[in-house]
């Protein structure tokens, strides 16, 4: 049977998401395999603009919303489940972000479907899909498979080649008229960073700490290691929760993006979530004193040892060295 | 609605099944999105006055998770008589609906339920959503701000995006919310305390019909990865490791 594939784009502020073309690509590859068609969702306000992008569907079906509104699962799934009973298709693919957290798992069950969540591989060999999903923070990985090939999955974002899902084809568009209802969850408005404090993405050299820095007084050591360093420091999730840093210096999935010459992480354990913001850093290299810390594997130099021990010696060796 | 989740820090040993995680060397801990999505029960509460309910399904180590929650400031703890360490995160979610449907009560116009926004369990799909979607309540997730409305019948919830954006919404209640971050970090409650409620308090127990198990994904296999890229690790005495590191960010032009 032909297994088509339909894709939720993601978009924000008018450009869709890189996301998206990573979904693109991998719904190509299983229609490859599965002989079926690629149908890319496009919810939004300009949806002609946003589905001349989409070329590596073989359809783009745009519901048009008003402007300024922001996708949500209250409105979105019951789109969704619409657009399937028009349009018949197997499996959903959906972004793993936090724009698009819950569509997927409601969907799935008001379709009473399968869903496969935090999927980072798919494999397509003779016609047998397999996807592998990352859980318990990174630690463990699970191959599974979906009865008849049926289901949605949401892909963990950064871990399929983007390129993929890039054409300079012009795509099938088809305005579909669909009311987009807010109901219940309605968005205000959108809220933008503090752009007074240090522009993270901007620094060549980032000294970054985890929930091993322990309180807010040890941050100077940090602080001191930056500042020899002529960078800046970021941290993890816990650190900016705790109130020690601003949002603004938060790396990963909810963070920033960063790509610096220079990524010194110390006592963070090297998260996915984490992992996503910084792991195009030219050089990164990581300070853990447990030697089984995930960090390792995306560190290109490690020391295992006690951050608040090592971070005081290195500064002054690089001092020293400065000085010499 | 809190979970309980294997602790990360222990070592995880996948079971002979190759499918499953061994039991027996399973720490289980409070998830984090979990305690932060108490911290922002009792802030509310707090600011609003109202009742805190926790609710979980039955774990290794939860009492002493449930009597923390009340030493916190929980006003009731209740503990399903589902284990959590056999179920996914679908009957999770549907044993905690059934609780929830069990009492009118329990769904009254006013009502918030505050989940974690994430377990790092969530295979199947995290619980807010599959919560709100069994209730047919709107759901949030990812919220790190949360108030009332004067009216008591609407919140407004501060959603994190990516890259510091955040997005602010109006969700009527009653409504499920998934806490990524409390306003305030967890708050601290020292040991003496937690003892005390366990000798004096008590905790809620309810039964609930076995959830449909259904687990419609097949796991063909679970397996620890083999790390892809293995950093080079400079050994030796913090002065010598100092050093080595120092020489490398010489040659590469940083210092
Ligand atoms: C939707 C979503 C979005 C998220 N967004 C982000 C995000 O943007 N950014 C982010 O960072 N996380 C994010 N997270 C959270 C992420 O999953 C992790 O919980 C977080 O990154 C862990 O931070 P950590 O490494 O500092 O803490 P932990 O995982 O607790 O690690 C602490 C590490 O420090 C080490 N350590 C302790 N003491 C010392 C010492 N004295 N010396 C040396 N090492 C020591 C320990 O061995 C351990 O490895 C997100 C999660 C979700 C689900």
């Amino acid at each position: 049977m032909n297994t088509d594939i339909l894709v939720l784009a993601e978009h924000f502020k008018g450009e869709a998401t890189e996301i998206t073309f990573e979904m693109l690509g991998v719904a190509r590859t299983l229609a490859a395999a599965l002989h079926g068609q690629v149908a890319a969702v496009v919810i939004g306000a300009d949806t002609a603009r946003l589905a001349a992008r989409l070329g590596a569907a073989d359809t783009v079906l745009a519901v048009e919303q008003a402007p300024a509104a922001m996708m949500s699962s209250e409105s979105t799934v019951p789109l969704l489940q619409q657009l399937l009973a028009r349009r018949p298709a197997r499996l959903v693919l959906v972004a793993g972000t936090n724009i698009c957290m819950g569509i997927g798992a409601k969907l799935a069950l008001r379709l009473q479907w399968p869903y496969v969540n935090f999927c980072k591989a798919v494999n397509a060999t003779d016609g047998v899909l397999t996807f592998t999903s990352l859980l318990f923070g990174g630690k463990i990985l699970a191959d599974l498979r979906l009865p008849d090939n049926r289901g949605i999955v949401s892909l963990y974002p950064g871990s399929f080649p983007p390129d993929a899902g890039q054409s300079e084809r012009a795509p099938t568009v088809e305005k579909i008229d669909l009311p987009v209802e807010a109901g219940r969850v309605v968005f205000k408005r959108l809220i933008e960073p503090d752009a007074t404090d240090v522009d993270i993405t901007k620094q060549e050299v980032l000294v970054a700490v985890g929930r091993g820095i322990e309180s807010q007084d040890n941050l100077s050591l940090a602080e001191d290691l930056a500042a020899v360093l002529q960078g800046a420091v970021c941290a993890s999730r816990p650190v900016i929760d705790q109130g020690w840093l601003p949002l603004t210096r938060q790396v990963g999935k909810s963070g920033m993006t960063v790509k610096p010459k220079c990524y010194l992480a110390a006592g963070l354990s090297g998260a996915p979530e984490h992992v996503e913001g910084m792991k195009n850093s030219a050089l990164t290299i990581a300070i853990n004193k447990d030697a089984a810390a995930p960090i390792f594997d995306v560190a290109h130099y490690g020391i295992c040892g006690d951050l608040l021990e090592i971070l005081p010696v290195l500064t002054e060796a690089i001092k020293a060295r400065k000085g010499a | 609605m809190l979970k309980m989740v294997p602790d990360v820090v222990e070592e995880l040993v996948v079971a002979a099944d190759g499918k499953s995680l061994d039991q027996d060397t399973l720490r289980m801990i409070l998830s984090e999105p979990s305690d932060h999505a108490l911290e922002q029960a009792l802030l509310l509460k707090e600011k609003h006055g109202g009742r805190v309910t926790v609710v979980t399904l039955t774990a290794p180590e939860v009492d002493e998770a449930l009597f923390k929650a009340l030493a916190k400031g929980a006003d009731q703890a209740i503990k399903l008589n589902v284990d959590q360490t056999v179920v996914g995160s679908l009957a999770t979610a549907r044993a905690l609906a059934s609780w929830l449907r069990a009492d009118p009560q329990r769904q009254a116009p006013d009502t918030l339920l505050l989940t974690g926004s994430y377990a790092i369990d969530d295979l199947e799909g995290e619980m807010g959503p599959c919560l709100a979607e069994m209730l047919q309540w709107p759901f949030v997730g990812v919220v790190t701000g949360l108030a009332l409305d004067a009216s008591g019948q609407k919140v407004t919830a501060i959603k994190e995006f990516f890259g510091g954006l955040r997005g602010e919404y109006e969700v009527d209640l009653p409504a499920v919310i998934g806490i990524q971050a409390a306003a305030r970090p967890p708050r601290y409650v020292p040991i003496a305390k937690i003892r005390s409620f366990m000798k004096s308090a008590t905790l809620g127990a309810a039964g609930v019909a076995p959830p449909d198990p259904a687990f419609a994904l097949e796991i063909s296999r679970m397996y620890v990865p083999e790390a892809t890229g293995r950093a080079v690790m400079v050994e030796g005495s913090p002065e010598e490791a100092s050093r080595r590191l120092v020489e490398i960010l010489h040659q590469r032009g940083i210092v």
